[in-house]
C-alpha cells in the first residue's frame, strides 16, 4: 500500500552567502502492505513529518520514488487524496469558523461523496466518536479533544484505504487517548485501513502497532516489531527507556524491513 | 475546477450568514471606500474641464471599467495574495492533501458578501458613465470582452501575486503595488502619466490592456503616444499570454513548496 525506494528530501537553507544543504530525510526505504498498521517513531526533527508530507504529497522528494495506494504523490496528489485520509494532531484540518457540520459538508463537496452514503458514514462515525453534542459548534470552540475527533472523523468520511495520522493522541488525557486508540485498532480491524502512525507517546504504539519504524537523523534505524524493538536493549526494561537508549545512543542495528 | 469554485463559494456563503452582521457591515464600507476614489474625480473636475484631453464622463468610463475588471478578480482571486499567511500557519498544507485545486481552494477561501462590495461600486459607476457617453452600437460592443481581458489580467496578477508568495513569505506587499496598484494606475487616462511607465505598462506589465487601449477604440481618440493602432485589440492576447505565464508560475510555485516545520 505505501512503497518508499531511496527516498530523500533535502532543504536549501540561508542566504546567498551561507547557503547550506539540509538533509532531512535521507536513503528510506520500506514498504507497508494492505492493513497493516505501522508506528513511526523518531525523536524531534528526525525528519517523521518531512516523510509524512512526502506521503502525503505535500512535498515533493529530492531523490528516490514513492507509491501510496498506486500513485506517486508529489504528482497525482488529487488522486491520491481520494484514497488516503490525514490527521495532524498538531493543527486542525477543518475550518477554524466553521460549525463541525458545515466543515464535513465542505468535505462531502471536495471529496465528492455521495449525499447517501455521506450520511450513513457520518452517523456511523458521529456515533462511535460521541461528535452529537457538538455538531453545531465552531471549530474554534471546541476542546482539543473534541476537534481531534472531528479531524479523525473528516479524514474518514471519504473512506481512505490509507489513514496518516502525524501525532494523533498529543495533548488528549487519559480518557479521550484511551477512546481515541479504541476507535482506531477498531478501524483497522474492522475496515482493513492501512494505518501510519507517528506518536511520541509510546502507549500508542504498544497498544496499536504491530510493527515499529525507527528514524533519526533522516534515516531509517530500526524496522520490526515490537519485541525486535525490546530485544534491541534486553537491559532496559521499559519501552521508554528502550526507545530513549536508541534515541540517544543511536546503537539499533541497521534497517531490516519486514512485511 | 468552476463547479468546484461554485460549490465551496455557496457552502461558504452559507455559512458566514450565521453571523451577517459584520460582513454586511464590511461589503457596505468597502462599498462607500471604493465611493470615494469617484469623489475625488468629481473634484478635479470642478476644477478642470478636461484631464489630459478626457471629459467627466470619460474619465468615469475608465475608472468604471477598470474598477470592474478589478472588482471581479478581487471578488474571485484576491484570496490569492493572502497565501504566505497560510503557508505560515500550514492552512495550505491541509489544501494540498484534498482531491480538489489548491488553487481554487485558496482562492475561494472564506467567500463571503463582503466581497460583493466593490464590484457593486465599479457596476454603479459604468451605469453612471455610459449613458453620458452617447456611444454608437459599432464602438460599444467592445466594452464587454474588454472588461473580460481586464478580468484576466488582474487574475493572472493575483495569480502571480499568490505565486511569488511560494518564494518571497514576507513580501506580499510587492505584489500588492501590481494588483491594487495597477486598478489605481488604470483608473485614470494613461497619459496623464510619463511615457517610459506607459511602456512599461503596455510591454512589460500589460496593464494598458485591462482598459487603455480597448478604450482609445471605444471612444475612437488617437493614442496620445502615437503607439500603433492594432494594439487597441491586443487584450485578449496580453490577457492570455498573462494567463500563461501565471499558470506556469503557480505551478512551479506548487512543486517548489516546502512548507513549514512540524
Amino acid at each position: 500500500m505505501i512503497e518508499v525506494q531511496g527516498v530523500g528530501r533535502s532543504f536549501t537553507v540561508g542566504r546567498r552567502s551561507a547557503r547550506k544543504t539540509v538533509h532531512a530525510v535521507r536513503d528510506l526505504s520500506f514498504t507497508v502492505g494492505a492493513g497493516e498498521f505501522v508506528g513511526y517513531l523518531g525523536p524531534n526533527g528526525a525528519g517523521k513529518s518531512t516523510t509524512i508530507k512526502m506521503l502525503t504529497g505535500i512535498l515533493a522528494p529530492t531523490a528516490g520514488r514513492i507509491e501510496v495506494a498506486g500513485f506517486d504523490p508529489a504528482r497525482r496528489r488529487t488522486a491520491l487524496a481520494r484514497r488516503i485520509g490525514v490527521v495532524f494532531g498538531q493543527r486542525t484540518t477543518l475550518w477554524w469558523d466553521l460549525p463541525l457540520r458545515d466543515s464535513f459538508e465542505l468535505i462531502r463537496h471536495l471529496y465528492k461523496v455521495d449525499r447517501v452514503v455521506f450520511r450513513e458514514r457520518l452517523e456511523e462515525l458521529s456515533c462511535l466518536l460521541g461528535l452529537e453534542s457538538f455538531m453545531t459548534t465552531p471549530v474554534r470552540q471546541l476542546s482539543l479533544g473534541q476537534r481531534m475527533r472531528g479531524d479523525v472523523t473528516a479524514a474518514l468520511l471519504h473512506d481512505p484505504a490509507v489513514l496518516v495520522l502525524d501525532e494523533p493522541t498529543i495533548g488528549l488525557d487519559v480518557v479521550s487517548k484511551a477512546a481515541m486508540r479504541d476507535f482506531l485498532s477498531r478501524r483497522n480491524a474492522e475496515h482493513g485501513t492501512t494505518v501510519l502512525l507517528t506518536t511520541h507517546d509510546l502507549g500508542d504504539i504498544e497498544r496499536l502497532c504491530r510493527r515499529v519504524m525507527l528514524i533519526d537523523h533522516g534515516r531509517l534505524t530500526f524496522d520490526g516489531t515490537l519485541d525486535d524493538l525490546r530485544a534491541t536493549v534486553p537491559e532496559e526494561k521499559s519501552i521508554e527507556d528502550v526507545v530513549a537508549r536508541l534515541y540517544t545512543g543511536g546503537t539499533a542495528p541497521a534497517a531490516e524491513p519486514s512485511g | 475546477m468552476v463547479r468546484t469554485y461554485l460549490l465551496l463559494a455557496w457552502t461558504w456563503l452559507r455559512a458566514s450568514a450565521q453571523y451577517p452582521g459584520p460582513l454586511i457591515t464590511m461589503a457596505v464600507s468597502s462599498f462607500a471606500i471604493n465611493m470615494l476614489d469617484v469623489l475625488a474625480i468629481w473634484v478635479i473636475f470642478e476644477h478642470t474641464r478636461s484631464l489630459a484631453g478626457f471629459g467627466l464622463s470619460e474619465v468615469m468610463f475608465l475608472y468604471g471599467t477598470s474598477s470592474l475588471a478589478f472588482g471581479v478578480s478581487d471578488m474571485l482571486f484576491g484570496n490569492l495574495d493572502r497565501l504566505s499567511q497560510h503557508i505560515r500557519t500550514g492552512g495550505f498544507d491541509t489544501m494540498l492533501i484534498r482531491p480538489a485545486s489548491a488553487f481554487v481552494q485558496m482562492a475561494v477561501d472564506r467567500f463571503s458578501v463582503h466581497r460583493f462590495g466593490r464590484v457593486t461600486q465599479a457596476a454603479v459607476v459604468l451605469a453612471i458613465a455610459l449613458p453620458g457617453l452617447d456611444l454608437p452600437w459599432d464602438r460599444a460592443w467592445a466594452i464587454p470582452p474588454m472588461i473580460l481581458c481586464g478580468i484576466v489580467i488582474f487574475s493572472s496578477l493575483f495569480a502571480l501575486a499568490g505565486a511569488a508568495q511560494f518564494l518571497l513569505t514576507d513580501a506580499p506587499e510587492v505584489a500588492n503595488a501590481f494588483t491594487y496598484g495597477g486598478n489605481a494606475l488604470t483608473q485614470y487616462p494613461l497619459n496623464v502619466y510619463s511615457r517610459d511607465l506607459v511602456r512599461g505598462v503596455t510591454f512589460v506589465v500589460p496593464l494598458a490592456f485591462v482598459n487603455w487601449q480597448p478604450t482609445l477604440f471605444v471612444l475612437d481618440r488617437p493614442d496620445p503616444l502615437g503607439l500603433p493602432y492594432w494594439l487597441r485589440f491586443a487584450s485578449p492576447l496580453a490577457a492570455l499570454t498573462l494567463a500563461a505565464v501565471a499558470a506556469f508560475a503557480w505551478r512551479a510555485g506548487v512543486r517548489r513548496y516546502r512548507s513549514t516545520g512540524s
